[in-house]
């Protein structure tokens, strides 16, 4: 791997920038391995990465059906934050947000993580109340969370319309440490710091199907490049998962939904931090290229179509204008739709499954980007051991059947 | 926006629905006697179906009645609509 550093940089620029090679192989399928990840997202390639780098397991491939990082990991808001209401749910995004703070460090790349602030509005006394039982808990759990009057939640986001709206902001909840990083560096920084370690990146390569030997257990997929054998497969397929598990006859207690965001024109830098609205639903921030970046809701239906309806994005703009008269003129550039994969208590899975050798991470539903170092981290760390590392042993495929839920859908109420 | 046939009404716009999950999931009779994972499964267990999906529609700001509809849902295309306790017609049907 071609290290970056400052001495890098500084001779490359002097000899043209002709130095660089790509940052990863194309290499062709082997026919066994190890072990193999369904999925090149972040989920998918950091737990290749983790497998590498901290269970010593190098012969590894990472399947995945187009380009890496071009399903949810490059379709989502950017949203970095840990300040969940179980002590269960804290503790994992927790756990992904430290990794998060010296991510580009360890894997020598720039993932432009920058914790600037993420502001959560209230606009109704129940809001107000809600949040405030979020700031308690997320302190007693050693997690930053703090109330801000909404004269506060103004100075902190100057561009923020506090009073003469339809929903008037009553205040908010503010997590310092949160933020954005840069998600197509998310996916390429794991897949060359992986790539690097032994593990093989296959793109272009479909799973269709899943093998099993005489005892039930997984020995290989069968896929658009030809059989490949592997007694451990670790499936993050996100909106895809449902598919790919039915192919080992696992059912999943999963529904597939569009979200949506959009990007505006790029403009000046004039937006401080990540502003989220639960109660009228919209999210904003404001990319490095100066994008404003803006997250919608789900549509109302399952699909797998990675599109929605225009009165989605329509209404999320709607509530933008309210929030931030100053955007009113602005023209926005690009839309477009991410597959989430949804469960009832809007908690991930990332567990074993009934099938030996077969593990899944998935459910992340419409906020598993700010957890990807973590979630990475925790997978391959059940895959290796064949057993759940303790930050995801609750988030087991069982816990529906023993009423273990861990109930972030009712703490939220809306996407999260 | 989808644009959706009510069986009662005709053709209406999405915002006069509301969506209602997968259809013809059947109530254990007796929830008592039914052990833990059958009873999870009825509750949480969805198909999420890549393909023709066969889920309930309610026309709430229509006629407010529950209907069944059969969408593809790689396209979102409704390919049939019909009237609860009807049996679904067959996948691929007239539109």
């Amino acid at each position: 791997m071609q290290r970056f550093s400052l001495f890098s940089l500084l001779a490359s620029g002097l000899s043209g920038q002709r130095g660089w090679h790509a940052q990863w192989r194309h290499p062709e399928p082997k026919p066994a391995y190890d072990a193999l990840i369904v999925g090149g997202g972040g989920h998918g390639l950091g737990a290749a990465y983790y497998l590498a780098s901290e269970h010593g397991l190098t012969n590894v491939a990472v399947l995945e059906k187009g380009w890496i990082g071009g399903g949810n990991t490059g379709r989502n808001t950017t949203i970095i934050r840990s300040n969940y209401l179980f002590p269960e749910s804290a503790a994992l995004y927790d756990h992904a947000l430290k990794l998060w703070e010296d991510l580009s460090q360890v894997l020598n790349y720039n993932v432009m993580f920058s914790p600037r602030g993420v502001l959560m509005l209230a606009h109704t006394v129940h809001d107000a109340q809600v949040f405030k039982r979020h700031v308690h808990a997320n302190r007693a759990a050693g997690v930053d969370n703090e109330w801000l009057t909404p004269g506060e939640a103004k100075a902190f986001c100057p561009p923020l319309n506090i009073g003469d709206i339809r929903y008037p902001v009553l205040g908010g909840a503010l997590q310092r440490r949160g933020g954005t990083a840069r998600h197509d560096a998310v996916a390429w920084g794991y897949a060359r710091a992986a790539d690097a370690l032994g593990v093989d990146i296959i793109e272009n390569c479909e799973v269709t199907g899943i093998l099993r030997d005489g005892s039930g257990a997984v020995c290989g997929v069968e896929t658009s490049r030809g059989t490949i054998r592997a007694p451990r497969i670790g499936v993050a397929a996100a909106g895809h998962t449902s598919v790919i598990m039915k192919m080992a006859d696992v059912a999943l207690p999963l529904e597939s939904y569009p979200l949506q965001a959009l990007v505006s024109e790029p403009v000046k830098p004039m937006f401080p931090c990540v502003v989220m609205s639960n109660t009228i639903h919209a999210y904003i921030s404001q990319s490095d290229k100066g994008e404003l970046v803006i997250g919608a809701g789900t549509d109302a239906y399952t699909s797998y179509t990675q599109r929605g309806g225009l009165h989605i994005t329509s209404h999320a703009l709607e509530a933008i204008c309210e929030l931030f008269p100053m955007l009113r003129r602005l023209k926005m550039l690009r839309c477009w739709g991410g597959i989430v994969d949804v469960t009832p208590d809007r908690s991930p899975i990332i567990a074993k499954t009934p099938v030996q050798g077969l593990y899944v991470n998935c459910g992340w539903g419409t906020g598993g980007f700010k957890a990807t170092p973590g979630s990475a981290h925790v997978f391959a760390w059940t895959i290796a051991r064949d057993e759940p590392h303790a930050l995801n042993a609750p988030f087991t495929l069982e816990r529906f059947r023993d009423g273990d839920l861990i109930d972030e859908a009712a703490a939220a109420a809306v996407a999260h | 926006m989808l644009l959706i046939q009510c069986p009662y009404c005709g053709e209406r716009p999405e915002p006069e629905f509301v969506y209602g999950g997968q259809a013809h999931v059947a109530r254990p009779p007796q929830p008592a006697e039914v052990q833990a994972q059958p009873w999870a499964d009825y509750l949480y267990r969805r198909d999420n179906t890549r393909g023709v999906h066969a889920e309930r529609w309610r026309h709430t700001h229509g006629c407010g009645r529950f209907f069944n509809a059969l969408r593809d849902t790689t396209t979102d295309h409704f390919l049939a609509t019909y009237k609860v306790g009807e049996p679904p017609p067959a996948a691929g049907g007239e539109a």
